[in-house]
This record gives C-alpha cells, structure tokens and sequence, in this order.
C-alpha cells in the first residue's frame, strides 16, 4: 500500500496483528473484566462464540450468567437491554443480522433510542446493540443489508462502523463506556472468519492494553491532494485499493474513514475537500436519502465553494440480489469506485 | 408421502455435494456453484410430508428458511426451484430470492428467512379463504426456535379471535442453531403454546411418517370445515449441521448419533414392507425420485445466469417511470394473467 497510508497502531507500539473480531472481542472481555455491570446477550453467543466469530472464548471465562444465549425474540432481548441499561447496568446485545432489526425495531428506535430525550435527560441508557451488516457472498435480500443510514437517520442512538482492527477495539471500548445507546455495527467480511475470508486490510496490528478512539474522529486512511473519497466499514478497504490503481495513473486519492456516522465528523470531510475540490461518497447502503445524500449535503452546506465535482457510487435502490451477477452489478466494487474517481477528476 | 420423503432425502444430498464443489479443501461461503446460507432439512422430511399430503394446490404455505422438503411436498416446480438455488435466470425467483426465499404462487407456496415471519402472511391467506368463503387453508410451518418470537403468537391470537382457517406446523429438531430448547423454553411440549389462545395443541413423533399423517388430517380438516385454527408440533431429528460449513462443536457425538439413528424414511420403508409392499414397487419409487432430482440438477445447471441489469427489474410490479433503466411497455404494466 501507499507509503502516506497512517500506521494504523498509532495508538501504542505493537507487532501482534488481529482480525477484527478478535479484537473486538479484545474490547468486550476487557470491560467485562473492569466491570461488573457489563454483560452480553444474543442468540448463540454462548457455546457458538457469535455465528460472526463475535464473542469467541467469552463464555469460557464469563460464564452463562455474564454471556447469555437467549431465546429467538428480538423484541424481548434488545428491550431486556435498554430496561437493564436503565437500571444501571451495561448490557450489550447481538442483533445476528442487522437485517432482523424490523423484528425488535420498537424496543430499538422508540425505547432505547429516545428514553433519554423523553425523559428530559433523567433516564440514560448506557448499551450496546451490535450487528452484522454487508452482502458479498449472495445470501439475499433479508440477510445481505447494510442499513447504516436507518439507525444514524433516527435521533438518539450514536453508530459506530469500524473498518479494521485496530479502529474496531478502540471503538468497542468507548462504545461500552459510552453512557448512551450505541449501535456498533460490523462487516461480516472484514471480521476474518473461517468460512468468509476477509481481505488483508482489516486485519492490523492491536495494543494489548485497551485505548479508546473518540467518536465523531474521522480517520484519513490515505493522504491525497486530487480526489477526496469518503466512506466506511468495508469499503474502505475497496476504495484503497482504486487509490493504489489510480496512483499508476497519477492520481492521489484521499479516502477517509467516517468510523462513526453519529457523531459524524463533517469537519475532516470538508477539510478533505477543501484540499482537493472533488468529492466522492462510497456506500454500501442503499442509495436514496442514505450516507452519501447526507455527505454531499454537509459538505454541500459549508463548503460549496470548494466542491468541484460530487459523485455518489451505492446500492442503487434495489433489495440485495440473490445471484452472482446481480450482486456484483448492485454492490461497488474497485472498479466501480475507481470509475467515480475518474468522472469526479474530470477523465473522460 | 413415502416418494416426497426420498424425493427431499435424495435432492438435498445432492445440493450438498454441488453446494461443496468450489468450497475445498477451505470452505468459503461465498466460492462454488451455490453459494450463500444452505439450509438441508435431512431427518425433517415428515414433517412436511406427512402435512402437505393433506393439501391441495389452492391450500397456502409459509415455510422458513429450511424449506426444500416442505416446498417439495407442496409440489413446488422442482426444476425452477433448483435453477432459483443454483442462481439461474429461469429460477422460480428469476435468481433474484435463492434458498430461503422461494415462491411458487402457482401452489401458493412461500418462505422467509427471518424467524417466525411466515406466520402472520398464513393468517392472511386464511383471512383471505374466509372472506372469500373458500374452503382452501393456510399452513405455517415453522422451527421450535420460532416459538418464543412475537409474530408467532400474535399469529396464533389473530388466527383464534378470528377463527380462521389456518395449521400452525411446528418442526421441533431440538436445536435452533446451537441452542438447545430447554435453554431457551420452559415447556417442552411446544403444542402448549396453543393453550394461552384456547386452541387445540397436538404432539406428535416423525419417527412415525403415518402417524404424522394422521394428525394433519385432524388438524387440516378442522381448518377445512371451518372450525378453526390449530397447532401441531412434529419432533424431527437435526441430523446435520444448522446450516452447511456449520462445525456443530456445540453438540456432542452422541445427539448426533442418535439423530442420525432415527430415520423415518427408513421406518416408513419398514412399515410399507411389513404392509406387502414389494422391494420392486420401494426401489421403484426410489429410483424415480433420483430420476426426477437428477433431471432437476442438471436442468438447472443449463439455464443462463441472470444479466447484472436484471437487478434493477422487480422492485415494483408497476414501476414509477424513471426507476428502472428500461422503461415497462405497457403490457408490462397490465401483468401478464
Ligand atoms: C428474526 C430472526 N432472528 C434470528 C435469525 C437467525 N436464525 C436463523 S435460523 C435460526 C434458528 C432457528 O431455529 P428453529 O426455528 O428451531 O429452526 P431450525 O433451524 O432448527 O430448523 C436463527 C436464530 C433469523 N433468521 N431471524
């Protein structure tokens, strides 16, 4: 990769490269160490570690008590959560799949996201609802989505979408600290499971003691002065590598990692653009009134004056295709995102 | 019945040694002909066929996301179905669904892979039979992990105050993924759950096919004569993994085992013997099953991939202008029925 990509270990000094599940589950065993009050419930977190390797070994050393396999019923978990955080405690629940959030989307966008505000600020709700998100291996339209733009268009909940490693354990640990709900939602093919090989990006070196990554701090994964792509979760990694292809070309692409949506750090995208006038937005998540409308907007809002050209590259508005070929037509890939940069730099 | 049970038995050992082709030596979910979650329902199959044998084609059904033995026994279109999980372009669902998200509108067969899910459109097809004063039915068939979710029992209330024509089919393999049931339900007899609606709740063992049989004919013809809705639990046997590339290191050797050892399609074989039916009449069968699956499998794997541009098709049966990259005829619009 480029040389002017960050270290991405920036935070402490360290050889021992993790995938992103291993260090999310870093992050998780260490705050159930530091605290009593924080535990984990989800369907088959126990005895199968997360069917996305999301809690491997954290029953062997927590125990039933702490890691919770519950029954098949959204609605009652993720509310037990937001009534658990309520009382005081920290819970984190694993919705499987982010496609299931319809089944317990009262408990989610009605209680756990708004009890603070109707509350005039006297109740908090200090949890975590992970999910996995992201197609790629043809699973379909109930079981392939990214949905990052529902959870960070409904007031209340911060949402957290880490690309690697390093940004995923640092991320975790304040998610769990975080005194209000948060949505921490991961790409099934960039947490390295057996059965779905991620690409090499996602895994990166990790501190063994914990470190926090503020919320609302966009990361610049790739310094560059023509072209500025903003996106996250995996493509992120996507958009690096047709950053490095059109490097042959002479182009220096940019890419920033939002990491988180709410807060959204629009600061760094602005400061992007400002430096190179071209703007392109990167998404897994459908298209119309989602990540990359919001982007544009922003930026759009304070910074018209720098914005030469705006493109947008997403799941055009379409449930995820079962088959190859449509799957590939609707999810960017490389080459799409490299076509964007190109129409953005003004390439024929 | 004995035909739809080796019929699935044989289909579903066959989809897996495709669904494997690609995936070796290191399974990747996504590589090979079939990619995406598979689901195979082996040591289910009475379940499905001891019921759907009481339907007809104008009888609905919802399966979940373990379907190929209920839409087999429902008299799903086999070859469309297969050219659907091989992603093909003359698929049931045009390639756009895959495994769990089959339809067959012409036996008015559906699923879904999210839990539970397939019970409240039931209900409506049993309102829908009601209002239009059929005597067709609805079956909802669904996991023993389905029973502790919201749509389940809000189904099987509306069902009851509505007195619809509706069979709640619960397959009850022990495990939902690798919970057990007794972790996750107090009773272990699902069929109770009809008790908190005061519905009838009947139990009954797949091990025997005919006696699954029996119980949908008491079940289906209370629906059918409009006496109601009911429940049925069917114990079933897991006898794989939730799901294919599924390592199963939460179950012990012996659950396996002794799901492996409890066969009903061998004990159906048994019981059709000991009633005089001859070896020549059983491999017959047999035969002819493997002959149909056969033609299926390769039929699929001849039908053309869908174009990427089919992708943006389908949203909408009557797509507002300027969503799709070619412009419906008006024929198009009008549907083609
Ligand atoms: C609402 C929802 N939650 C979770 C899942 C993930 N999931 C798929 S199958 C399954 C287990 C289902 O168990 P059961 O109903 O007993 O059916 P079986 O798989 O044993 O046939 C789970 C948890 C889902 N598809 N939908």
């Amino acid at each position: 990769m480029a040389q002017q990509e960050k270290d991405p270990a920036e935070g402490g000094q360290t050889d021992r490269s993790l995938t992103m599940s291993r260090a999310m589950v870093e992050a998780i065993a260490h705050e159930m160490r530091a605290d009593d009050d924080v535990f984990y419930m989800g369907e088959d977190v126990a005895d199968y570690g997360g069917i996305f390797d999301s809690t491997e070994g954290l029953l062997e050393e927590f125990g039933r008590d702490r890691v919770m396999d519950v029954p098949i019923s959204e609605t009652a978990y993720i509310g037990a959560a937001v009534g658990a955080a309520q009382a005081g405690m920290r819970p984190i629940a694993e919705l499987m799949f982010v496609d299931f959030f319809g089944v317990g989307m009262d408990q989610i966008y009605n209680q756990m996201a708004k009890n603070t505000y109707m509350s005039g600020g006297s109740v908090s709700v200090p949890m975590v609802l992970t999910a996995a998100v992201g197609g790629t291996y043809n699973d379909a339209a109930q079981h392939s989505q990214t949905l990052y733009g529902t959870f960070a268009h409904l007031p209340g909940m911060k949402v957290v979408v880490p690309s690697t490693a390093y940004d995923a354990k640092g991320l975790m640990h304040n998610a769990v600290r975080d005194d209000d709900p948060v949505v921490y939602l991961f790409h099934k093919r960039l947490m390295g499971i057996g059965w779905l090989p991620a690409p090499d990006g996602p895994k990166t070196p990790v501190p063994e003691d914990d470190y926090t990554i503020p919320f609302g701090s966009a990361d610049v994964k790739r310094e560059g002065a023509d072209v500025t792509v903003v996106t996250l979760g995996l493509h992120v990694h996507r958009a690096l590598e047709a950053a490095d292809d059109l490097a042959d070309d002479g182009i220096d692409v940019e890419v920033v990692d939002l990491r988180t949506l709410v807060p959204l750090d629009a600061d760094t995208v602005r400061d992007s653009v400002a430096k190179t006038g071209r703007l392109v937005v990167v998404d897994e998540d459908y298209r119309s009134f989602g990540v990359t409308g919001e982007i544009v907007a922003r930026v759009a809002e304070d910074g018209l004056a720098d914005l030469e050209a705006v493109e947008r590259v997403a799941v055009p508005d379409v449930p995820l295709p079962y088959a190859r070929p449509m799957e590939n037509e609707v999810i960017p890939d490389a080459e799409d995102i490299t076509g964007a940069i190109r129409a953005a730099h003004g390439d024929e | 019945m004995y035909e739809a049970m080796v019929t699935a038995r044989h289909y579903e050992e066959r989809l897996q040694e495709e669904y494997l082709e690609g995936k070796q030596p290191a399974f990747d979910i996504s590589a090979g002909p079939i990619p995406g979650e598979l689901h195979l329902a082996a040591g289910q199959e009475a379940a499905g066929a001891g019921v759907c044998q009481r339907l007809r084609d104008d009888d609905t059904v919802t399966a979940p996301h373990r379907p190929h033995h209920v839409a087999i026994a429902k008299g799903v279109d086999l070859k469309r179905m297969t050219a659907e999980i091989f992603g093909r372009e003359t698929g049931l669902s045009k390639g756009k669904g895959g495994h769990m998200h089959l339809f067959d509108p012409d036996v008015n067969f559906a699923c879904s892979g999210i839990i539970a899910e397939g019970c409240p459109p039931a209900v409506g097809a049993g309102l829908a039979a009601k209002k239009r004063n059929t005597d067709s039915v609805a079956v909802a068939f669904l996991g023993e992990g389905a029973i502790d979710q919201g749509a389940f029992l809000e189904s099987l209330n509306l069902a009851a105050v509505q007195d619809l024509p509706v069979v709640f089919v619960v397959e009850d393999n022990d495990w939902a993924i690798s919970m057990p049931k007794e972790r996750v339900t107090d009773v272990e007899n699902g069929a109770q759950r009809a008790d908190g609606f005061d519905l009838p709740g009947a139990r009954v063992d797949a091990d025997d096919a005919v006696a699954v049989y029996e119980a949908a004919r008491e079940v289906i013809g209370r629906a059918r004569d409009r006496n109601g809705p009911s429940l049925l639990e069917v114990q079933v046997h897991r006898r794989m993994g939730h799901f294919m590339g599924d390592p199963e290191a939460y179950r012990s050797d012996e659950d396996k085992t002794a799901a492996e050892g409890r066969d009903s399609i061998d004990r159906l074989e048994a019981d059709l013997r000991a009633h005089g039916v001859d070896n020549e009449t059983i491999a017959g069968l047999r035969s002819s099953a493997r002959e149909r699956v056969e033609e299926a499998i390769e039929w699929a794997k001849e039908q053309p991939e869908p174009e990427p541009a089919d992708a943006h098709e389908d949203v909408f049966t009557n797509p507002p202008s300027g969503v799709t990259d070619s412009e419906p005829t008006a024929a198009e619009l009008g549907g083609d029925d």
